[in-house]
């Protein structure tokens, strides 16, 4: 085994035993990213000099005893989130040339974990989108078949960590941004509950769906990365003081008894067969490990890509409007077309005399979805569902249809409207050979127990474990 | 035709919090280098997070109380969406439908009461400069906490919205929340003005409103320069343009800036980056204990208190610091009240160098007197007398404020200081003796 395939917890393993130091480590990465990221364009900025120099100072501090967290891990982040001193674009030309200045949270968390930043991952455009076919700098592919999308919005972080050009990932979901291209490229990813993880520092799509999560080869690294990354933050507003459990300590817990709620409105209509089939094998492990299946509903299904098409792109339209042309050295013809056609939306619906109609109605469509999941988990602890209607597409299949493309958010996006957290992970493929994912869904700060769950069941699989032939 | 003029106010106070509303920069901007109080938040950059300055929420919610506002148990803070180049996020946080503070009133003098329409709560924005061709933006004021004051069209004259400026300017200082320096632009003034038939009720069908004010003297005269045009305007039969007018200080005269559309479009909509305020009950009872007493409730304490009149007492409470030096003295002396009052408003004393102890001896001093016997005094009088014929003839045909000059004769003879009205009985005395 290559040292890039390594999850955190075997490359920690690794570093504490001396098996190799974190130079050799960032290096298999570095290499495997020069290898392949011509052909997938996962990367869009690559810090190869700044992460060995970070490597070399790992090693020393490995050798003093150091025990952080992460300490001589690398890494790579969706370019979303603000690094200072490394470029950072939103998958924006707006943005091409942009050096921030300022550390965001999350990142900042990561560096003083001891973590390596090995770059910045590609992604649709202020994460406008489901394919990253939106990013000004070109698609990435997926590394199960280069012909079809990694998915999106963080379809460069999932490509990357698929090709194991990085040991770990860090997305950013507002619609199913990390969890669509998970399950396209059989990556697990948690997206997180709304308020868990601070958003400070990561550029802003829908400030009131945003939500910053990890992305892993394992239920176990995602559970261990959020114990490093979740909590308060006092820069961050919507942030919640609660307390963050040891993720990792619940993983083992058996699941027996375990409620799996499956609401029918998620398997119906335009449900893939083979998606169905594959999330039925699931189930069937599932309840052979002791979880009982009950019946569910969430009867606000069909709202939901509608809410979210209002509610996202008016706060967009409104986020956008700082890259004005005056500062950032682009002006707002270089904004995308997607972008701009969200910002049109945005500022359609919030215009005065559609305000009632579109924006307001849209929230208030929001608190029946969220009231129709708290009913929901009255007679469940868990909610399973597909992540994607369909395995991954084709390049260019939906490009035309902008509203084929949103459908592809369908059973994702109502997960952010609700701020309930959602763990993505691989349980299978196509007849292709192309990834299928399930999502397992939990009430609010229920982390604890869907990574419980998703634990087991991967245990038991050993899906994630199946790599691409690049 | 008669008309009477409608008008409101829009004020704008920057509060003297020590950091900005939503990032720890300092929001002492003030003749400070350029861009040197900034931060990722205040400069908008992406992915930075506003979170807000409670002491700036306390002290606008403050303001509301002083101004007799009802405080909602909930509220919000929305996005008002406009592209401006002083403006770092595309968009200014305010607040729309549910500001802090609702429906208050303020009292004028005159009995009249003006009705306080809204208090809310928003953040200032960057500062442009023009140098030759060069526009130019300063940071250091972008964020710093600005409270809008909106009151109901309920004035009618300039007279009015003068005092009443005056009066928001001392409750703000009593408060210690704002400075409230016009030259400075801690206070901003917007009225709009317009005219109604004398004759009629409903408000006119339009409404201009002037900007670039910084002084209380100049709005007086911009209402009155406005009441003036719009009067011609309508007795030709037109109606005055809906629009924004700026007041030019050197030609004193209004011009037209830009005619505003119907209703602007803000694109408000609840900030989603800071969460909904909810305050109970307990705690704004908390906040209204914190409060001073305020110059109305000042005034009438000192009329009653110190029994002293309306004059000196309204002189003594038009600064909180004069107030809390005239108490200080009152406290610290047997001094009658009214004599410290007297001392304080005649010699216009620096209360910044005399200490309160200090000038209650100033003032022991300057009244103690010598005792003179009632014989050497008289003789002393009747010289003054005989030496100054012509103001003795001058009190006689009823110039009665001779007397003075002829009270300051015997002390200057005397050169002892005696007390001022037993030389002036004892003259008086004579004076009417001799006939």
């Amino acid at each position: 085994m290559n040292l890039n395939q390594l999850t955190i917890s075997e490359a920690k393993e690794g570093l504490k035993e001396k098996k190799f130091s974190s130079v050799e480590l960032t290096k298999a990465c570095l290499l495997q990213i020069e290898k392949h990221n011509k052909e997938l364009n996962a990367f869009l900025t690559i810090c190869k000099d700044k992460a060995l120099a970070a490597a070399k100072k790992a090693d020393e501090k490995l050798k003093n005893g150091d025990t952080s967290p992460l300490l001589g891990i690398p890494f790579s982040m969706k370019d979303v989130y603000s690094t200072k001193n490394v470029r950072t674009t939103a998958g924006s030309k707006v943005l091409d040339n942009y050096i921030p200045p300022y550390n965001a949270t999350v990142y900042q968390k990561l560096v003083n974990a001891g973590a390596i930043l090995l770059g910045k991952t590609n992604c649709d455009a202020w994460g406008h989108g489901g394919s990253t076919e939106n990013s000004d700098f070109g698609v990435t592919k997926n590394p199960w078949n280069k012909d079809y999308v990694a998915g999106g919005s963080s379809g460069g972080s999932t490509a990357a960590l698929a090709s194991d050009m990085t040991i770990f990932e860090i997305g950013e979901d507002t619609g199913g941004s990390i969890r669509l291209p998970a399950s396209f490229c059989s990556t697990v990813g948690l997206k997180v509950t709304y308020g868990r993880v601070s958003r400070y520092g990561a550029i802003a799509y829908a400030s009131s769906l945003d939500t910053m999560g990890p992305i892993t080869k394992s239920v176990e690294d995602a559970a261990y990365l959020l114990e490093i990354i979740a909590g308060g933050d006092e820069k961050d507003a919507t942030s919640s003081p609660r307390n963050v459990p040891l993720y990792t300590k619940h993983l083992t817990n058996n699941i027996r008894g375990l409620r799996i709620g499956l609401p029918k409105e998620f398997f119906g209509k335009g449900l893939d067969i083979e998606v169905k089939q594959t999330i039925d094998e699931a189930i069937k492990t599932l309840t052979s490990q002791g979880a009982e299946i009950v019946d569910a509903s969430i009867p606000s299904v069909e709202y939901g890509i509608a809410t979210y098409y209002i509610i996202a792109p008016s706060e967009t339209s409104s986020n956008l409007a700082r890259y004005d042309g005056i500062r950032y050295g682009n002006k707002r013809s270089s904004f995308g077309d997607e972008a701009k056609r969200r910002i049109m939306i945005g500022t359609y619906a919030l215009s005065a005399g559609y305000y009632d109609a579109y924006y307001k109605k849209a929230m208030q469509v929001r608190t029946m979805i969220k009231n129709d999941f708290t009913k929901a988990f009255e007679k469940c602890d868990v909610i399973l569902s597909p992540v994607s209607p369909t395995p991954p597409f084709k390049i260019g299949e939906k490009t035309d249809d902008p509203l084929q493309m949103y459908l592809v958010d369908i059973y994702t996006v109502l997960i952010n409207l609700a701020g309930v957290p959602s763990l993505a992970l691989p349980c299978g493929f196509s007849k292709n050979n192309l990834p299928i994912g399930m999502q397992l869904i939990g009430p609010q700060f229920s982390e604890d127990k869907i990574l419980n769950a998703g634990y087991q069941f991967e245990q038991a699989t050993k899906w994630h474990k199946q790599k691409p032939n690049l | 035709m008669k008309y009477t003029p409608v008008i409101g106010l829009e004020i704008h106070v920057e509060l003297k919090t020590k950091s900005k509303m939503f990032c720890g920069c300092s929001a002492d901007y003030f003749g400070q280098k350029p861009n040197t109080h900034t931060c990722p938040v205040c400069l908008g950059l992406p992915g930075a997070l506003p979170v807000p300055n409670q002491q700036a929420i306390d002290w606008c919610v403050m303001i509301g109380m002083a101004l007799n506002c009802e405080i909602p148990l909930f509220s919000k803070f929305d996005r008002k969406n406009y592209f401006y180049p002083d403006l770092a996020k595309g968009y200014q946080i305010s607040q729309y439908d549910q500001p802090f503070c609702l429906k208050g009133s303020i009292k004028l003098s005159n009995g009249k009461t003006i009705g306080i329409t809204r208090v809310h709560m928003e953040e200032d924005t960057a500062k442009l400069m023009h140098e030759g061709k060069d526009s130019l933006v300063d940071f250091n004021r972008s964020g710093v906490p600005l409270v809008e004051i909106v009151t109901e069209p309920d004035f009618d004259n300039a007279a009015d919205v003068k005092e009443y400026l005056q009066k928001l300017q001392q409750i703000v200082r009593y408060l210690n929340v704002a400075n409230a320096d016009m030259e400075k632009g801690d206070m901003r003034l917007e009225p709009n003005i317009s005219l109604r038939k004398e004759d009629e009720k409903y408000l006119p069908k339009y409404k201009v409103e002037v900007k670039n004010i910084n002084s209380f003297r100049f709005v007086e005269k911009t209402i009155e320069y406005e009441i003036t045009r719009q009067t011609e305007i309508l007795d030709s039969g037109k109606l005055p343009a809906q629009e924004t007018r700026g007041w030019d200080e050197k030609k004193q005269i209004t011009y037209s800036q830009r005619t505003k559309e119907e209703a602007n479009e803000y694109r408000y909509f609840p900030e989603p980056d800071i969460p909904p305020l909810r305050w109970n009950k307990s705690s704004i009872r908390q906040l209204a204990k914190q409060m001073p007493e305020l110059p109305d409730a000042k005034l009438k304490r000192f009329q009653k208190e110190y029994d002293l009149p309306i004059y000196d007492a309204e002189i003594l409470t038009r600064e909180k610091s004069m107030a809390d030096y005239f108490e200080e003295c009152v406290k610290v002396s047997t001094l009658q009240p009214k004599s410290i009052a007297n001392y304080i408003i005649n010699k216009k004393i620096n209360i910044e160098e005399v200490l309160p102890a200090m000038l209650v001896k100033q003032i022991i001093q300057s009244t103690q007197t010598a005792t003179v016997d009632d014989e050497s005094l008289g003789k002393i009088i009747d010289e003054v007398i005989s030496e100054n014929q012509k103001a003795v003839e001058d009190f006689k045909n009823g110039k009665e404020t001779v007397i003075m000059f002829l009270v300051g004769q015997v002390m200057k003879k005397s050169k002892q200081k005696l007390d001022a009205n037993i030389v002036k009985t004892l003259l008086i005395k004579k004076l009417n003796s001799y006939g």
